[in-house]
């Protein structure tokens, strides 16, 4: 396997993947536009909107504005130096995300959707949300740009993220339970899908990470590329130099894209994301859909996803609600394939640890879903000598999951 | 000649609108589906498209997700589906059937593979929904086979879009009266009489039009403009619950019979 990545790899070594997606949304095999022939339509207009926009100076000055004042970019990269003494290894960077307006990266990209449903003058805005990370980013930019808000969560998630649930209803959002499937993430995007198709006229769907059909998979990620233009300036800036590695949580997959895009033709730099192993890969209770899936077309994209023997997607489990997803952006499985990037699994357990290790070492309390991220590099940090740099993207921020991690760990809240 | 083509051929010839019923396979009852889509010919179907049930079934509304959700909860899978078209081969050779499913069951099969066994087994078309034009590529081995290309056109299809459709469509072009999923409650025949003529004056092939069909009523009015009118979700629903194999089929045929009458008999 990994000589085949690496053979693969070497083939690709010329390649500008800045490139990405072709026009037709393809990232080499990924990607594409797999929907009912109902949805070509609003995905078309989009596409051209969202095609003039990307190079309007007026657009992007907005957009840029709106991060700065808004959001509060620039982020810091804060060295946390008390856990990489506690470790013993290189150095541990992160970016921290948690500091933006909402608590995570989410809400880079739904101020940029805003901008561009505002654009094409749509005024009821829906969007899907696991975690209510997304949920609650895109009710905050609705109330702020006066628009209507119709979220679509899972009636499990809803249990376990009740606080985020009630952030969106206070922020003037209506959330909508969806009791199909698993109840979960993926039944939440399916019952999005088909608001939109019903009402698309008046409505824009803001998608909440790089998966779904063209052109979200590119617009999302072009929404978040913020996070690594900035990392690898303020890395230039302060170190000197960039950073060795690169880690991140991957559910959908837009916080790690975020941090890895403008990283990608820096060949040296080795990328490596975090997917949610769960309770072990071994178990089949996991959500790693790139360590541990195979190639499929779900949710509009040709992607790396979780199904059985029959093609049926299956059930995924992560504590972390934001991680537990059977698909991935496709970008992403076109990185793995590529060897540009690599993908390993990290567990409940082990994520759970970091995000321990951090509150006590640096007082900040990660979320569950960037904790994957932090307890990799903890991983890559211990065989690495002290000069080594690791930044990792701390994607948000932990209040949300008290409840959760109180549950787990037996203590009545 | 497919069966898709010569159906139609006789049916049109003879200056009737095909009607077309779906079911999804495995629903309500595994051991039923054979029986139910021959009751559905003996109650006047032309052609029957069978749904291949999928876990995510996007473009579908709540009705069918369930129908394929109690059918997966059986494990119902590609290889039980093409048993059952064998099985159902074995009585009728003459009435078409259309596959009606998502890429990746198909896909994880194979789709070489899922090509010759369905040919094999008597499928004589397949609508892949989540499968548009442009990935059409895609699905080259189910031609290559022998099978017909099933292809959507909506009300807001391109001009440009539907010309590639009118080339590309085999078998019948299925024009989804409305930009919608799969049962939901609008549907006005005057709105859309004017586009489906429009597109049969075009087409190489006939247009059936389906999405938001209940009734004897509504699919006569749909016929008036339409070479074939296909009904599903409110089928689908009607056999929801049957609790037997003889009520499944007792079910689809009260459900489809008074839609024939409408439709004028043969």
């Amino acid at each position: 396997m990994a000589s085949d990545a690496e053979d693969f790899g070497s083939q690709m070594k010329d390649i500008d993947y800045h490139a990405f997606p072709d026009q037709h949304g393809r990232f080499g095999a990924y990607g594409g536009t797999f929907v009912a022939e109902t949805l070509i339509a609003p995905l078309e207009e989009l596409t051209e909107a969202y095609t003039r926009l990307r190079d309007d100076p007026d657009f992007q000055r907005e957009f840029d504005d709106d991060l700065k004042h808004y959001v509060g970019r620039p982020s810091p990269i804060y060295h946390a130096r008390r856990l990489s003494e506690r470790i013993g290894g290189a150095q541990i960077l992160l970016k921290r995300e948690d500091l933006n307006h909402t608590g995570a990266h989410k809400i880079n990209n739904t101020v940029g959707q805003a901008l561009v449903a505002r654009a094409m003058g749509k005024r009821r805005i829906i969007a899907e949300t696991g975690a209510g990370q997304h949920g609650v980013a895109t009710a905050t930019v609705c109330a702020r740009f006066g628009m209507q808000c119709v979220v679509y969560m899972g009636a499990v998630d809803i249990e376990r993220q009740k606080i985020n649930v009630h952030r969106m209803k206070l922020l003037g959002a209506e959330v909508v339970p969806v009791t199909s499937g698993s109840r979960t993430l993926k039944d939440a995007l399916n019952e999005a899908l088909r608001d939109w198709v019903t009402n698309v006229a008046g409505t824009f769907y803001i998608i909440g990470t790089v998966a779904g059909p063209h052109p979200y998979p590119m617009m999302v990620r072009d929404f978040n590329a913020v996070v690594g233009r900035e990392a690898r300036a303020q890395m230039l800036e302060r170190y000197g130099r960039l950073p060795d590695v690169l880690t991140a949580c991957v559910g959908g997959g837009s916080n790690a894209i975020g941090l890895f895009h403008a990283f990608l033709n820096d060949r040296e730099v080795r990328i490596v994301g975090a997917e949610a192993a769960g309770e072990g890969l071994a178990s089949g209770r996991h959500a790693a859909s790139l360590a541990a899936g195979r190639p499929g077309v779900l949710h509009g994209n040709r992607t790396y996803v979780l199904c059985d023997d029959d093609g049926q997607i299956v059930e995924t489990h992560s504590l972390s609600a934001g991680l537990d997803y059977p698909g991935v952006g496709p970008e992403h499985a076109f990185l793995k394939d590529s060897g540009r990037a690599e993908y390993v699994g990290v567990s409940d357990d082990e994520a759970l640890a970091a995000f321990h290790l951090l509150c006590e070492t640096e007082g900040i309390l990660p979320a569950l879903e960037s904790s994957h991220a932090v307890a990799q590099a903890i991983k890559l940090a211990r065989g690495m000598p002290e000069d080594g740099l690791i930044l990792c993207n701390l994607s948000g921020r932990g209040d949300k999951d008290v409840h959760t991690i109180a549950q787990r760990e037996g203590l009545p809240l | 000649m497919n069966r898709i083509d010569r159906r139609f051929d006789e049916v049109l010839s003879r200056g009737r609108t095909a009607l077309v019923p779906f079911v999804t396979a495995g629903d309500p009852l595994p051991q039923a589906t054979v029986a139910v889509m021959h009751a559905l010919v003996e109650a006047g179907a032309d052609l029957i498209e069978l749904g291949v049930p999928f876990s995510d079934p996007m473009a579908d509304g709540p009705v069918i997700q369930h129908a394929d959700e109690r059918a997966l909860r059986r494990h119902v899978g590609i290889a039980d589906i093409l048993g059952w078209v064998r099985e159902f081969r074995e009585r009728d050779t003459d009435t078409p059937i259309v596959l009606m499913g998502y890429l990746n069951p198909i896909e994880t099969h194979g789709i070489e593979c899922f090509a010759c066994e369905a040919v094999a087994a008597g499928v004589d078309g397949a609508l892949v929904v989540d499968c548009p034009i442009e990935e059409g590529a895609t699905l080259q081995p189910l031609r290559d086979a022998g099978l017909r290309r099933i292809l959507l056109v909506a009300p807001t299809t391109s001009d440009a879009r539907l010309a590639h459709a009118i080339e590309a469509g085999e078998g019948y072009l299925y024009y989804v009266s409305f930009a919608g999923i799969t049962g939901a409650a609008r549907l006005s025949a005057v709105d859309i009489a004017q586009r489906v003529s429009g597109l049969r004056a075009r087409a190489r092939v006939p247009v059936a039009v389906g999405f938001g069909i209940k009734d004897a009523e509504g699919a006569k009015a749909v016929a008036a403009f339409s070479d074939a009118v296909v009904i599903g979700s409110a089928l689908v629903e009607a056999l929801a619950g049957a609790a037997t194999h003889d009520d499944a089929c007792r079910r689809a045929r009260e459900f489809l019979a008074p839609i024939r009458a409408a439709l004028g008999e043969d």
